[in-house]
């Protein structure tokens, strides 16, 4: 079982692009590839999880940790491309209440290069 | 009176990395019971919360446990059964042992680590938790959702 974690910047927003399963095991891989990345004042982060096909309170709990790290920086995640379970992950434990969450479906952004 | 089941025990080392390994086996033997997508998905959820809480006090206390996990299939329902200390166990025996949960009200918002019960919660229709050599945490999921009356008639194709 993989996780595959590749940052790339585009328009000043850092875009994390996340592949794989979310677990006890490659949780840790997970928050590693996203303290790579230096927090700075400000920072703008996307995590688009279009291609994450399980995950679970452990992933949660990284995405919770770096959340409130950002913030505290003054910057801002947003996470993106959920699909219906893992969006409803995020509304049963509240958290789509306090974090910045899409679906798959309402493809805002124009970031996506989507092959159908 | 007691229903048949078949009884499937698996027994991982306390490691992290067979978390998905038992996580895929409950979702084939789910799958086997004609259990929906979403079910199933909610079930491995569940499950491997469960034994992600054993793996990790057995990395605590620095142990080299083993995880058991004991998955009884019935007709209309699955029972799971994840136990933190090696032994296998006698799958009726600690069933009658084991009470209900009730400790919900702990705050569970922003706090790392602090989900996985609540999930478990939610995801399944039963919850059991029980504490004495170990944790056991017994859970159940409902073919078709929630526990249907008795008395209803059930639709056999």
């Amino acid at each position: 079982m993989n996780l595959q974690v590749d940052l790339r910047e585009e328009n000043s927003v850092q875009h994390f692009k996340v592949v794989g399963e979310i677990d006890a095991f490659t949780a840790p891989v997970l928050r590693e590839k996203l303290s790579e990345l230096t927090v700075q004042q400000g920072v703008k982060v996307e995590i688009d999880l279009s291609d994450v096909e399980y995950m679970d309170s452990t992933g949660l709990g990284v995405f919770v940790g770096y959340f409130k790290q950002v913030k505290e920086s003054g910057g801002h995640v947003k996470i993106t491309g959920l699909s219906p379970r893992l969006k409803r992950l995020f509304d049963i434990t509240g958290l789509d209440e306090v974090m910045d969450i899409e679906g798959h479906q309402e493809d805002k952004g124009g970031f996506n290069d989507a092959t159908v | 009176m007691m229903q048949p089941y078949d009884y499937v025990e698996i027994r991982v080392p306390a490691k992290a990395q067979y978390v998905g390994v038992a996580r895929l086996t409950i979702s084939g033997l789910a799958s086997r019971l004609g259990f929906t997508y979403d079910d199933i998905e909610d079930m491995k959820i569940a499950s491997s919360e469960a034994i992600t809480n054993a793996v990790q006090h057995a990395y605590k206390d620095d142990e080299e446990g083993e995880v058991v996990v004991g998955c009884a299939l019935y007709e209309d329902r699955m029972e799971i059964m994840v136990a933190d200390h090696g032994q296998s166990f006698d799958f009726e025996e600690t069933k009658k042992n084991v009470g209900p949960y009730h400790d919900h009200e702990e705050g569970m918002f922003l706090r790392e680590g602090g989900l996985g019960l609540y999930l478990i919660e939610t995801l399944m229709d039963e919850i059991k938790i029980h504490h004495d050599e170990g944790v056991t945490v017994f859970m159940t999921k409902y073919l078709g959702g929630e526990q249907v009356e008795k008395d209803v008639e059930t639709v056999s194709s």
